[in-house]
C-alpha cells in the first residue's frame, strides 16, 4: 500500500467513526491537559517561592543572636544561659573577614510615628548606608541614609512607599519631619515599592540610622546582621567566617545562629522538587488513567473493526498492510489527541496565571514530554496490537465476528 | 495426478483429501471429510446442499480465507496451503474475487472507493486505479453512483458494486457465496446475469447457493451432504459421484 494511501486510508477511517475519534481524542486530551495543568501549578509553586527567596538580596549571610541549633557542649554551655548581645561593633568586626562585601546590622522595634495631626504605628528599622546595597532595594525619591560613624546618626529617615502615601497623602514627604517618641526625624528619602522579604513589608517600614534605633529602643542588641558575601562561591567561607569572628569576641562560645540564604533556598527547592514530583505522580496518575481508557477504546474498535480486517484480508491485504494502517490510524489520533491535550493544558496554565498574576504557573519541559510520549506510546501500542492479533487471524475467523 | 505441474491438462484448481474439522465444545464437526475435486479454468459450478453441508467452508477453503486440516490442494498448479499468510494474502489479491451475501462493503467509503479497494491494497498507482474504475462503473451501470456511500445504494447496487470490486483485479475465479441471498428475485436474476456474463468473458464461477433455479442455470453443479460431495453432475447429464 502507498504512503498517501495508507494516510487517506487512516485519516477515512478517523472519520468514519467520529463517535469513537472524538472519545479516543478526549481521552487522550484530558491526560496530557491534567499532565501539563497540574505539573505547571506544582512547578510554578516551586519557582514561585525560589523568586521570593531571590528577592531578599543575593550572596546574603545572616548572623541571629542566640542558638537555634546545638553544637555540642562547650564550657560556655555552663557559665551563662543567656547569649551575648549582638552589637554594632560585632557588626563592624565582620568587615574584617575577607570573604565578606558589605555588613548592614539590622536593628527593629515598633513605635508611633506621626506628622501634624496623623499618627500610625510603624515599624522603625536601624541600619547603615549599606542597608539598601545588601538588600538591593531602590529608592523613588531622595537618596538612603548617608555613609557616617555607625555609631553617631544624624536625624534622618527613609521611609517605604505606603507609609509615605499614608503620612504625606497630597504633600511632597521630602524635607518634611516624621516624630517618633520624643525625636523628630528629617525624611531624606522614600524606598521604591517591592513588597515582602524576610519576613517584613519594606514598603511599611521607616528607616533611621542604626544607633538612633538603639537609643530610642533602649538596647544594645541588634535584631540581625545582614552580611553580603564577595561572590556566590564566598558565601560558605563568609559564613565560617563570621562565626570564627562572632565567636572570638564572645569570649569562646558560640551564641550565634549563621544561617545562608542559599541553604534556605536549597532547603525549599528541594521541598519544592518534592512537591512538584508529588504533582508529577497525580499527573501520572491521571495519565495512566487516561492510557488506560485509550486502551479500552482501542481495543473495543480494533474488535468492533474485525469484520473490516477480514474483509481488507480478503481482498488480498497482507498482515503488514493491515498492521501499517492501524499503526498510522492509531499514530494521527494520538497525536492529534495528544496535541489537543497540550493546547488544553497550556490554556490551563494559562488560566491559571491570569487568576494569580505573580504565579509563574508553567509547565516544566519534562512534565510536558513525559505526559505527551506517554499518551503517544499507549495510543499507538494499543490500537496496533489488537489490531496484530486480529490481522494474525484466518480472515475467514476475522469475518465472521461483527 | 498429484505432483504439481505433472498433469497434461492443466486443471486451474485441484483438490485432494481435503478435511475441515471444527471443534464445537466436546462435538467434532466435519465440514469437510476428503473432498476430492477437479476444476478447470472457465467452469461455471453451483454448489448447492443442506444449511451445515460444508458449502460454505468449501468456498473459503478454495479461497483461501481458511485452511484445510488435511489435504493439498493445488491453484493452478501450486500446492497454496502451505504458503505463508503473505504470499496466500498475494494469491488472493492477484487470483480470487470474492462476492458476499451481506456484500461487505466499507460502510465509510464511496461506491468508486470501495471499487478501488483491492488495487489500493494491492499498491496500484492511483492513476491506473482512476481509470479501472471508471471503467468498471462504466460497465456495471453505476457511473452516476461513484460518489455514493453503502447506505444510499439499493441492494442490487451494493451487490454489482461488490462484483466491481471482486473482478477490479481481474481475477481467474470468481467465489459467490449466496450472492442472491439478500435480494429480491428480479435484483437477484440481474446480479447472476452479471455474473454469468463475466464467466462467459472467460473467469471461472463458483456460486455457493440454496436456491435451485439459480442453481438449475449452471454447467456443473455440486450437491454437497455433511462435508461430501455427493453429486457432481454436468449440464444436462445425470449425476454422478467424482472420483
Amino acid at each position: 500500500m502507498r504512503t498517501a494511501d495508507l494516510l487517506g486510508f487512516a485519516v477515512g477511517a478517523a472519520r468514519g467513526n467520529r463517535v469513537r475519534t472524538a472519545l479516543l481524542m478526549l481521552a487522550m486530551a484530558i491526560g496530557v491537559a491534567a499532565v501539563v495543568t497540574l505539573t505547571a501549578l506544582g512547578d510554578g509553586a516551586r519557582r514561585y517561592v525560589v523568586r521570593e527567596f531571590s528577592a531578599i538580596g543575593s550572596n546574603l549571610v545572616i548572623v541571629l543572636p542566640g542558638r537555634t541549633e546545638t553544637g555540642g557542649i562547650n564550657p560556655g554551655s555552663f557559665v551563662s544561659s543567656t547569649p551575648r548581645d549582638l552589637t554594632v561593633d560585632d557588626a563592624l568586626a565582620l568587615l574584617r573577614a575577607p570573604a565578606v562585601q558589605r555588613v548592614a546590622p539590622l536593628a527593629v522595634g515598633t513605635s508611633e510615628l506621626s506628622v501634624g495631626g496623623r499618627l500610625r504605628e510603624g515599624m522603625v528599622v536601624g541600619s547603615t548606608a549599606e542597608f539598601i546595597e545588601v538588600r538591593q532595594f531602590k529608592m523613588a525619591q531622595g537618596q538612603f541614609l548617608p555613609r557616617e560613624d555607625w555609631n553617631r546618626g544624624s536625624q534622618v529617615m527613609v521611609i517605604g512607599a505606603k507609609l509615605r502615601a499614608e503620612l504625606f497623602p497630597n504633600e511632597p514627604a521630602l524635607g518634611q519631619f516624621v516624630r517618633v517618641g520624643d525625636r523628630r526625624f528629617r525624611v531624606i528619602g522614600v524606598l521604591a515599592s517591592t513588597g515582602s522579604g524576610l519576613g517584613m513589608n519594606t514598603d511599611e517600614l521607616a528607616i533611621v540610622p542604626v544607633s538612633l534605633a538603639q537609643a530610642m529602643f533602649n538596647t544594645n542588641t541588634l535584631f540581625r546582621i545582614l552580611v553580603e558575601a564577595r561572590n556566590r562561591e564566598a558565601i560558605e567561607p563568609a559564613k565560617q567566617q563570621v562565626t570564627q569572628i562572632i565567636q572570638q569576641r564572645h569570649d569562646g562560645e558560640q551564641d550565634v545562629t549563621v544561617i545562608t540564604q542559599d541553604a534556605m533556598l536549597a532547603t525549599f527547592d528541594k521541598l519544592l522538587g518534592t512537591l512538584t514530583l508529588g504533582v508529577a505522580g497525580i499527573a501520572a496518575v491521571s495519565l495512566a488513567v487516561a492510557g488506560i481508557l485509550v486502551m479500552n477504546v482501542m481495543l473495543v474498535s480494533v474488535a468492533q473493526r474485525r469484520s473490516e480486517i477480514g474483509l481488507l484480508k480478503a481482498l488480498g491485504a497482507s498482515g503488514s498492510t493491515i498492521r501499517a494502517a492501524f499503526l498510522v490510524e492509531a499514530a494521527l489520533l494520538s497525536a492529534a489527541g495528544a496535541l489537543f491535550g497540550y493546547a488544553l493544558g497550556l490554556a490551563g496554565a494559562a488560566v491559571i496565571r491570569a487568576l494569580y498574576p505573580t504565579f509563574p504557573a508553567y509547565p516544566p519541559d519534562w512534565a510536558v514530554l513525559a505526559g505527551l510520549g506517554t499518551a503517544l506510546c499507549t495510543g499507538v501500542l494499543f490500537g496496533v496490537l489488537p489490531a496484530r492479533n486480529a490481522a494474525r487471524l484466518d480472515p475467514v475467523t476475522a469475518l465472521a465476528r461483527r | 495426478m498429484g505432483t504439481p505441474g505433472a498433469s497434461a491438462s492443466e486443471a486451474q484448481i485441484e483438490l485432494q483429501g481435503i478435511e475441515r474439522v471444527f471443534h464445537l465444545g466436546d462435538s467434532v464437526v466435519h465440514a469437510l471429510a476428503g473432498i476430492d475435486l477437479r476444476i478447470d479454468a472457465g467452469e461455471y459450478i453451483a454448489v448447492m446442499g443442506p444449511s451445515g453441508s460444508g458449502k460454505s467452508t468449501l468456498l473459503n477453503v478454495l479461497g483461501l480465507l481458511d485452511r484445510p486440516d488435511a489435504g493439498h490442494y493445488l491453484l493452478e498448479g501450486r500446492a497454496v496451503t502451505t504458503l505463508s499468510p503473505d504470499e496466500q494474502a498475494r494469491v488472493r489479491s492477484q487470483r480470487i474475487g470474492f462476492v458476499f451475501q451481506s456484500f461487505h462493503l466499507v460502510p465509510r467509503l464511496t461506491a468508486a472507493e470501495n471499487i478501488a479497494l483491492p488495487m489500493v491494497l494491492a499498491g496500484l498507482p492511483s492513476r491506473e486505479r482512476d481509470e479501472r474504475v471508471r471503467q468498471a462503473l462504466d460497465g456495471f451501470g453505476l457511473t452516476d453512483r461513484a460518489e455514493h456511500r453503502p447506505d444510499q445504494l439499493s441492494g442490487g447496487q451494493r451487490q454489482r458494486v461488490a462484483i466491481a470490486r471482486a473482478t477490479i483485479m481481474q481475477p481467474a475465479m470468481l467465489l459467490a457465496d449466496e450472492p442472491t441471498g439478500n435480494l429480491d428475485r428480479a435484483t437477484g436474476d440481474e446480479v447472476v446475469r452479471l455474473l454469468e456474463q463475466l464467466n462467459a468473458g472467460g473467469v471461472t464461477l463458483l456460486v455457493v447457493t440454496h436456491d435451485a433455479a439459480l442453481g438449475a442455470r449452471a454447467r456443473r453443479r455440486l450437491l454437497m451432504e455433511d462435508g461430501a460431495i455427493r453429486h457432481d453432475e454436468r449440464q444436462g447429464a445425470a449425476g454422478h459421484a467424482h472420483g
